[in-house]
């Protein structure tokens, strides 16, 4: 290799590894108004999970799949501390939406489990009895798509037409209940 | 050798910038009070025991000012001992928490859950306040600094232990010697399925 071809590759793995580090640093990947970036997740194989989706078990599928309007993850994990206690709150929040026919077909609620196994996530699932789908993201590779942001982080979404991805609520932590929660995201909600 | 030099550069280059990628989701409960070490060399340390060995005698003071022993256990718990590297550092502050809502999961193998580092016990008293009520005592290895660490061949060089989880029996022996990379939580699952192991002994 000439000396030449020996500095090229320096430059390219050099700039690859500060991409990375670009990625992790980028705070504003989840600011309003931006495309949610892509990723991909498993449907659930409980089947009343996929139908509340509106997806077939165990396919691969992208949030704009989802059957709904607006959808509210949750990026979470079992390990973290203000995530358990914000649990109960956040259930609240899925029973409140359910209860109510319009809002449960215009909303969908999910989990991010930011570095968690399937195991871990079935714990906190287990534990804290989470009815709303809960995926894992064992090699954090989503969590560092969306910014590698603390836990608990509220993003909301839109699903469906010219707003499709579009980011219109984010939030780290700060669950102020869930009748508080669910009166901010209907405010903020620009989906159609 | 200016080849050698430029794949040095190349490799200092992608691990300075890499190397702050966090490896853990880190929780808002520590808000930036975490200090980011950065990558570490993942093993840094040789083991003294085996599995199948008499684990080493130790006796270390808890948060909350009881003084611990292993022997206290013996005949009576398996006993888990989580060693993590230090107080107030990402991984770290991220993996007691998630034990800490799996009590169950310990009590169903007739097993006690022991968190120790190096740190001393106001460091100790500061950081696991930040958890939450922890329902396994917290114990610190400070003086003689390491010295439980070392007994198992757990001390790092540079004073920190290595992010490890022993398993010993009811008998005192070690069943299970689980040490990963530092920079890495082990997965729940590991440390269960250990745990089922021993049911079947």
């Amino acid at each position: 290799m000439n000396k030449f071809k020996i500095i090229i590759c320096a430059l390219l793995i050099s700039l690859l590894g500060c991409s990375s580090y670009l990625v992790a640093a980028d705070k504003n990947i989840l600011d309003v108004g931006n495309q949610l970036p892509l990723f991909s997740l498993s449907a659930p194989p409980d089947l009343k999970q996929c139908t509340y989706l509106g997806l077939q078990a165990n396919q691969t599928f992208s949030l704009e799949q989802i059957k709904g309007e607006i959808v509210i993850i949750e990026i979470f994990s079992m390990y973290c501390p203000h995530c358990q206690k914000d649990a109960p709150a956040i259930n609240e929040l899925y029973t409140l939406i359910q209860n109510d026919p319009s809002l449960a077909r215009r909303i969908k609620l999910i989990g991010i489990g930011a570095g968690n196994s399937t195991f871990e996530v079935d714990i906190f699932k287990n534990k804290y009895q989470v009815e709303f789908p809960l995926f894992a993201d064992d090699d954090l590779s989503i969590h560092e798509k969306l910014g590698s942001v603390r836990t608990p982080y509220f993003i909301g979404i839109c699903t469906q037409g010219q707003k499709k991805n579009r980011i219109f609520f984010s939030q780290l932590a700060g669950f102020a209940g869930a009748r508080n929660f669910l009166d901010e995201i209907l405010k903020q909600a620009d989906c159609r | 050798m200016p080849k050698r030099k430029t794949i040095i550069l190349m490799l200092l280059t992608f691990f300075l910038f890499a190397g702050v990628t966090p490896l853990a989701a880190q929780s808002v409960n520590f808000k930036n009070s975490i200090y980011n070490p950065g990558i570490l060399k993942a093993r840094d340390s040789r083991l003294k025991v085996k599995v199948g060995d008499l684990a080493p005698q130790f006796s270390l003071p808890a948060v909350g000012g009881k003084k611990i022993s292993l022997k206290d256990f013996r005949g009576e718990k398996v006993v888990v001992l989580s060693f993590v590297p230090a107080a107030w550092t990402p991984v770290c502050s991220d993996q007691w928490p998630g034990y800490n809502i799996v009590e169950e999961l310990f009590k169903e193998h007739d097993a006690i859950l022991l968190g120790i580092t190096v740190d001393n016990i106001p460091t100790l008293f500061s950081w696991t306040q930040q958890m939450g009520d922890l329902w396994f005592p917290v114990l610190s290895d400070f003086w003689p600094h390491g010295a439980a660490a070392d007994s198992f061949g757990l001390l790092r060089g540079d004073g920190i232990a290595e992010r490890a989880l022993v398993i010993i029996d009811k008998a005192g022996v070690i069943r299970y010697l689980g040490v990963g990379d530092i920079n890495v939580r082990p997965p729940l699952e590991t440390l269960i399925k250990e745990l089922q192991k021993l049911d079947h002994r």
